[in-house]
């Protein structure tokens, strides 16, 4: 087989094989519909109820505070259009960061059409959401803060315990978008003040296409997915039996695994880290070095831009990720990177590595070397790069 | 979602590289976007045609592709044969690009104008139906 490296694990994850094992007897024998009354479907409802249980087990909350959803997209669109659908007679003011995912971006736009208003915070240059501005943000029509746990581009891990507490203390609903963090760091929702939470189970090796929403009890919002009595009324839609079961068995795994993991990744990181500053000039550290996901790296090289990069890493069974324009469909690059003080020239120059527990340092050093030669070829190719040099004679 | 042609073009860039004293060097797109081409061209006095042209890129696959399709188009016509080399021929000679870098080649056929215009600036001569370049990295 060919050289794979893969380092796009904040994208999606590998299928854990002994995960995929728990869900087969869910898409092989037992293709009931667990809301049926036959003992054939009580064990799919079992499976389901189980798989509740573990996962509200290790957020620390209730089996009734979990709802299965399709994913984290799902989880974050409910959440916030939910609680602006119920609470409009109490206001319609939305607190959320500019660096969210656009899974809570756009909902937030989509809100601000239908006449909410909505306050992006600013972040500091390593993308952390100062705590005192989300209070100072606060009004009285105010009905929901969403900030992000860690972001999914520069891994910067949020203040969720001091945000939760200050929305905890003036009454207002709290979400945080956790699909880059649950699975990979501790996250117990009543030490943080969580109210909402919206986590995905392919990015903790899980199977794609589910996810939960943990919903606090008592805390009201109104339903996006009509139809069915599933999810206790609020959730409709047939439960997705193998996908649920997958989905527990991940996590358990993950939080068994999750002390060792962080370990091991942080290691791995850093190294790869200390490795690409000191031996790539004109390198920077994207995310804060220390309140930061540990697998995630995310570095700019300066006068080249992403794509050429991801392209030439590729070509050597790399994959990697970049915030450049070119990756994001659009002109402009990488909202993240924009909102941490980022000039459009040096974003574009971004790369992103996320890692699994399963990278190894000599993975790491693979990779290194063939980015230190793909950034020198791309820099002997680059106007920018020639006009520096010109300016800056050695 | 590129095609062999850019493909080959991205990895093996014809043409790579700056001219000393070049008779024309143009520069357009800026970094904001995202995309910064320059094109050398050398140009002999006597016949007008492209002895030799290189270029510098600042940009994605599409982008580098282009503009190492672009020099190979030009090298060997006049300056007035130059000004055909369009966007349109250079996807055509790439065997087309996805829809969201046509722009690249956009910026291809800017920056041999540009180069043109230069060209024609310097020597105080008119290439008919050439117009200033658009954008320019000074630009910014």
């Amino acid at each position: 087989m060919e050289k794979l490296i893969y380092l796009d694990n904040a994208a999606t994850t590998a299928l854990k094989p002994e995960v995929l094992e728990k869900m087969m007897p869910y898409l092989k024998e037992n293709y009931s519909n667990p809301s049926s009354i036959y003992s054939f479907a009580q064990k799919a409802n079992k499976a389901v109820n189980d798989a509740r249980s573990a996962i509200a087990g290790i957020l620390g909350a209730k089996e009734r505070e979990i709802y299965f959803t399709s994913g984290g997209s799902e989880g974050d669109n409910w959440a916030i259009k939910g609680a602006a659908d119920l609470l409009k007679e109490k206001g319609k003011h939305i607190i959320t960061s500019k660096i969210e995912h656009h899974a809570v971006l756009y909902t937030c736009e989509y809100l601000e059409r239908q006449g909410y208003e909505v306050t992006y915070l600013d972040v500091d240059e390593n993308g952390i959401v100062s705590p005192q501005s989300v209070e100072e943000a606060i009004r009285p029509d105010t009905i929901l803060i969403s900030i992000m746990f860690a972001n999914n581009e520069i891994g910067t891990i949020e203040p969720i315990k001091e945000i939760g507490e200050i929305a905890s203390k003036h009454g207002i609903l709290f979400h945080t978008d956790a699909v880059q963090a649950f699975g990979h760091v501790p996250v117990n929702v009543d030490e943080l003040h969580i109210d909402m939470l919206s986590a995905s189970a392919h990015k903790f090796h899980g199977p794609k296409g589910i996810g939960f929403l943990y919903l606090r009890e008592g805390a009201k919002i109104g339903t996006l997915i009509h139809g069915g009595a599933q999810e206790r009324s609020r959730r409709a839609g047939t439960h997705n039996v193998p996908g649920i079961v997958g989905m527990a068995a991940a996590a358990s795994i993950a939080a068994e695994e999750m002390e060792k993991n962080i370990a091991k990744e942080t290691q791995v990181r850093d190294y790869a880290i200390n490795r690409i500053l000191e031996e790539v000039p004109y390198a920077r550290l994207n995310g804060d070095r220390k309140n930061r996901l540990p697998n995630n790296i995310n570095i700019c090289f300066r006068f080249i831009e992403g794509e050429s990069m991801l392209i030439m890493l590729d070509q050597k069974g790399i994959c990697a990720s970049s915030g450049s324009a070119c990756t994001s469909g659009s002109l402009d690059p990488s909202h993240v990177l924009l909102a941490i003080g980022l000039p459009h020239e040096i974003a574009h120059g971004s790369l992103r590595l996320t890692l699994s527990a399963e990278t190894t340092k000599e993975d790491m050093d693979y990779v290194i070397d063939h980015i230190k030669v793909t950034i020198e070829r791309l820099r002997s190719m680059s106007p920018l790069y020639e006009d520096f040099v010109k300016k800056n004679p050695v | 979602m590129y095609s062999e042609k850019v493909m080959d073009h991205f990895s093996n860039p014809r043409n790579v590289g700056e001219i000393e004293d070049a008779s024309g060097v143009g520069t357009v797109g800026n970094a904001k976007c995202g995309d910064i081409m320059r094109i050398y061209l050398d140009v002999d006095e006597e016949t007008k045609v492209i002895k030799d042209c290189k270029f510098k890129t600042f940009g994605c696959g599409a982008a580098v592709a282009t503009s190492s399709m672009a020099t190979e188009l030009v090298m060997g016509k006049t300056i007035y044969e130059a000004l055909e080399v369009t966007n349109k021929a250079v996807m055509e000679a790439l065997d087309g690009l996805p829809p969201v870098k046509v722009h690249c080649s956009l910026l291809a056929e800017e920056a041999i104008h540009a180069a043109l215009w230069d060209y024609a600036q310097k020597n105080h001569i008119v290439i008919e139906g050439l117009e200033p370049p658009k954008a320019d990295i000074g630009d910014e």
